[in-house]
């Protein structure tokens, strides 16, 4: 299968500040990629030099087939970007937004009007049309930047933490569009701070932190070096005492129980969650550390 | 990925249109525009820019007028000066709307599309000049109802408009610059503040000999002056002198440096916020 996006050895300083040290990623056409890590990790930088905002002090990076430093104008007729705050024009309505944005992607004015009144249908704004987007609500203001993204219908989309400060049912919702728009052979590269995001949505994963990818696979294969749940043990004032990484099979919760047992803290309590992105972050990073030593 | 999440609502993906690139003419026009919109939308604004001028023309005609000039005749003497007073007012919230741009992400989705996305600033820059020529007009309107009594012929008048909206340009074009180098919109409309005195240091109000000879140093030789004084020179129909060249010379030098400094702040300031 192609590749939608190629990323090696990329390189980004700002000032005495190394965001990114050395990158090497590939994304496939069609599939939907996350790139997961906390705030800081470079996330932001590497989609800004993707989307030829920034240029990368070394390294190579190729979207579509466009070099993101000498074909810019290549790229930019590849892609979309839905920065992390939502880019929408506040003063004018969601009609208005999305009708100036196809004239400025090529369309005719009528062809405009009609893009415009398609894309306000699937996204479930068509009430919401005629008013000022200062008015909208958080969720109405993301689903107008992806109707946006879309408005020429580029290969390739890139989603800078598409869903952070949004309710569960408008994440749901955007969920299922993002899932749409990869049904259909679009490339989506996101970034996200929460591993379920990134579950739920991508093929693949990336985890990123200090600029350098410290792990890379499917959701599975990640969750694999975490462990499936995480056990913890609480004292008596309901502190953490201990958490544990299980692989969510009963053997393995039943070793896990073990272990606590042999701690001995009376009036201990037990509970079991799903890993976060702590857990993840801190099986990874730990990994990470004993390789490079 | 995950199947319990199977898309319901598909969005569907159109066909492309044919050709992304935009021609810098259309972009232009669109970004011009949306620009006018804003202005038309911005209710505070839009009432300054029309109660501003007919309150300064009040003030100064009827409150400052009988003390500066008992004969009476101030009106005439005034209208260059408020039409200029206005149009300062009037550009200084372009600096807040470039900030405004430049801080909320909108600009950032313009450069990763096909386009010459610092038309965005060209949008803002016309959208001020036609608001500030309507609020000249508003001025002109108020004036000759107060006993504005101008001389000139309609070449004259037109060579003031001219004047008029080449100052519009230049000090927008300043205005735009001062918004992008500023790093929030409050900062921008901060640094706005300190230009709007400049009219009030020239021949706007009083002739500069009544000021103290250092003042008068400033304020023979600053911009504000020369295009004062070839304002009223056109509309009175008296000798222009070597006025004319300066006021014209100045607003260029203004117009076009601040152009450059808009484009490169522009270009620096590319993903960054």
């Amino acid at each position: 299968m192609a590749a939608a996006i190629e990323i090696v050895g990329l390189r980004k300083s700002f000032g005495e500040q190394r965001v990114l040290d050395g990158i090497d990623l590939r994304v496939q056409a069609g599939t939907v990629f996350a790139l997961l890590g906390p705030n800081g990790a470079g996330k932001t930088t590497l989609i800004n030099i993707l989307s030829t905002l920034v240029t990368p002090d070394e390294g190579t990076a190729s979207v579509a087939g466009h070099d993101v430093t000498t074909d810019r104008d290549g790229v930019k007729n590849a892609i979309s970007l839905t920065g992390q705050s939502a880019a929408v024009d506040e003063v004018l309505t969601a009609d208005e937004n999305l009708r100036m944005m196809a004239r400025l992607s090529g369309y005719s004015a009528t062809d405009a009007k009609r893009r415009a009144g398609a894309l306000l249908e699937q996204f479930d704004l068509v009430d919401a049309s005629r008013k000022r987007v200062k008015t909208f609500s958080g969720g109405m203001r993301r689903r107008l930047d992806l109707a946006i993204s879309l408005v020429a219908t580029p290969p390739v989309i890139f989603l800078d933490e598409p869903t952070t400060g949004l309710d569960t049912r408008s994440r749901q919702t955007l969920w299922e569009m993002i899932l749409g728009l990869a049904a259909q052979g679009i490339t989506i590269f996101l970034t996200t701070q929460y591993l379920e995001e990134a579950d739920q949505l991508a093929g693949r994963i990336a985890v990123i932190d200090h600029g350098v990818v410290v792990a890379e696979g499917t959701a599975a294969e990640l969750k694999a070096r975490v462990g499936g749940e995480v056990v913890e043990l609480r004292d008596g004032n309901d502190q953490i005492v201990r958490e544990l990484p299980t692989d969510g099979s009963v053997h393995g919760l039943r070793e896990a129980i073990d272990q606590l047992d042999a701690a001995g803290l009376p009036g201990g309590s037990v509970s079991i969650r799903k890993p976060s992105l702590d857990d993840v972050f801190l099986a990874l990073t730990a990994q990470n550390l004993e390789v490079t030593r | 990925m995950s199947t319990a999440l199977l898309p319901d609502r598909v969005v569907t993906v159109a066909a492309p249109p044919a050709d992304r690139d935009v021609s810098a003419i259309t972009s232009t026009r669109v970004f011009i525009g949306r620009s006018i919109r804003h202005t038309l939308r911005n209710t505070e604004a839009l009432i300054m820019a029309i109660v501003l001028p007919i309150m300064l023309m009040l003030m100064f005609t009827y409150v400052f007028g009988g003390a500066i000039d008992a004969g009476g005749d101030y009106v005439d003497y005034v209208v260059p000066g408020i039409i200029l007073l206005c149009a300062g007012f009037g550009s200084s919230s372009t600096a807040v709307d470039v900030a405004d741009d430049m801080t909320n992400g909108i600009v950032d989705r313009f450069r990763t599309m096909p386009l010459r996305s610092s038309g965005v600033i060209t949008g803002h820059v016309v959208a001020s000049l036609l608001r500030n020529l309507f609020a000249t007009a508003v001025v002109i309107g108020v004036a000759l109802l107060v006993g504005f009594r101008p001389t000139g012929n309609t070449l004259q008048w037109i060579g003031a408009i001219g004047m008029i909206a080449l100052f519009i340009l230049a000090i927008t074009w300043l205005y735009a610059a001062l918004g992008l180098a500023a790093r929030t919109p409050a900062a921008a409309s901060g640094y706005g503040f300190a230009l709007l005195f400049l009219p009030y240091l020239s021949s706007a109000f009083v002739p500069t000999d009544t000021m103290p000879v250092w003042l008068q140093w400033i304020a023979d030789n600053q911009p504000i002056t020369p295009v004062i004084e070839t304002i009223r020179g056109l509309l009175f129909d008296t000798d222009l002198g070597d006025r004319a060249w300066w006021a014209v010379g100045w607003c260029l030098v203004i117009a076009a440096g601040s152009a450059v400094w808009t484009s490169v702040l522009f270009r620096r300031k590319a993903g960054r916020r």
